[in-house]
């Protein structure tokens, strides 16, 4: 399986479209492509972390500082983040806006990734965190711009999960 | 050295920075000092306050931040010490207060206690090039000058006493300090503009 280049354009130009200029992220497999475009993008900041956690303390200082900034990362990335995301992000109500690659879920093939995924969606919920599933390339820019303005609006951590249908090629 | 005389001595030059603090002990010595709107106290998510400050660091290039960090908080997230390495925010300076106890959550010994991990040591092989590990409060003070005046990243690891406040609370809640901090940077961005 290979990762969608179309797509992962896609993704990148909604993320653009939604006046992003600032990014947080650890790499990963599904991301790869994207973050590959906004590495060269000049009107784009990326910053890389060593864990996923980190990224949440980046978001609220780019909060505080007034940049549009969203963070990337895996489901697990999620996963290890979440003492930020409570006690940081919630405690103090600063918005995230996270686009989160969904491993492991609906025709995952590496059994290490399934764990997560059987998680994501049921930790979400334990948390009060809203949020969708990225499926179609059409809809994933308004999307990307809605979870933004909403996460702004309700000061809160808000989720886009992006998909196996979004992410890789088709067969 | 006690901490407390540390972040006196800072005090005066905090006017015009934004200053991010790890929960605690640390908060509260700050907050007893005079609360102002540039002052975030982080008080959880232990070991990210340097990531605030990077987060600042990056996207405000013309104020100068600090970062007051501890032992027990920058071990839980030792990672920050290469992605600001990495990053290299020529507006940031960060203090780390070894005192090699988890004093807030009962004074049990931290790891840096028994002097075989050291946090400056880390910090240099991390790829920070400014780092300066002092133990009195005259040296303390050189070394705040020196990397205030330096204009790039600087890590300051003030070994001090495990003691504390003998109360805590602030008349501040959580989210209050949030808005007015953010609030204050908006209006020096603001000011500038004009």
């Amino acid at each position: 399986m290979s990762v969608s280049y179309e797509n992962s354009k896609i993704v990148f130009q909604g993320i653009k479209d939604a006046g992003i200029t600032s990014l947080s992220a650890l790499p990963e497999t599904w991301l790869g492509l994207l973050l590959q475009q906004a590495e060269r993008d000049p009107d784009v900041k990326l910053i890389q972390v060593a864990k996923e956690e980190e990224a949440i303390g980046i978001a609220a200082g780019a909060y505080f500082a007034g940049a549009r900034h969203i963070l990337l990362m895996q489901n697990h990335g999620f996963l290890a983040a979440i003492n930020g995301i409570v006690s940081l992000a919630m405690l103090y109500g600063v918005p995230l806006c996270m686009l989160i690659a969904l491993r492991g879920h609906w025709g995952e093939p590496y059994p290490w990734h399934t764990r997560g995924g059987i998680v994501t969606e049921g930790v979400l919920r334990a948390l009060g965190i809203p949020f969708e599933y990225a499926r179609d390339p059409k809809t994933v820019g308004r999307q990307i711009r809605e979870a933004y303005t909403f996460s702004q609006s309700s000061l809160s951590p808000v989720a886009l999960l992006l998909t196996r249908d979004l992410m890789e090629e088709a067969l | 050295m006690k901490r407390a005389e540390c972040i006196g001595m800072l005090y005066p030059e905090l006017d015009d920075k934004l200053v991010v603090t790890i929960m605690g002990a640390c908060a509260q010595e700050l907050y007893d000092l005079g609360h102002k709107d540039n002052f975030f106290y982080l008080q959880h998510a232990m070991g990210l306050a340097s990531s605030i400050g990077l987060g600042l660091a990056e996207h405000l290039p013309h104020e100068k931040i600090v970062v007051l960090d501890g032992d027990g908080s920058v071990l839980m997230n030792l990672g920050t010490l290469a992605t600001l390495a990495r990053y290299r925010p020529r507006n940031l300076v960060l203090f780390i207060f070894d005192n090699g106890s988890l004093l807030s959550t009962g004074g049990f010994n931290s790891h840096t206690t028994s002097g075989v991990t050291d946090l400056a040591a880390m910090a240099r092989a991390a790829g920070i090039e400014h780092v300066a590990a002092v133990d009195s409060v005259m040296a303390f003070g050189e070394a705040a000058i020196e990397a205030f005046g330096r204009n790039d990243f600087g890590v300051i690891v003030a070994k001090v006493a495990a003691v504390g406040p003998n109360h805590y609370g602030m008349d501040l809640h959580l989210p209050e300090n949030a808005f007015r901090f953010k609030r204050w940077i908006a209006a020096r961005k603001a000011a500038e503009a004009l």
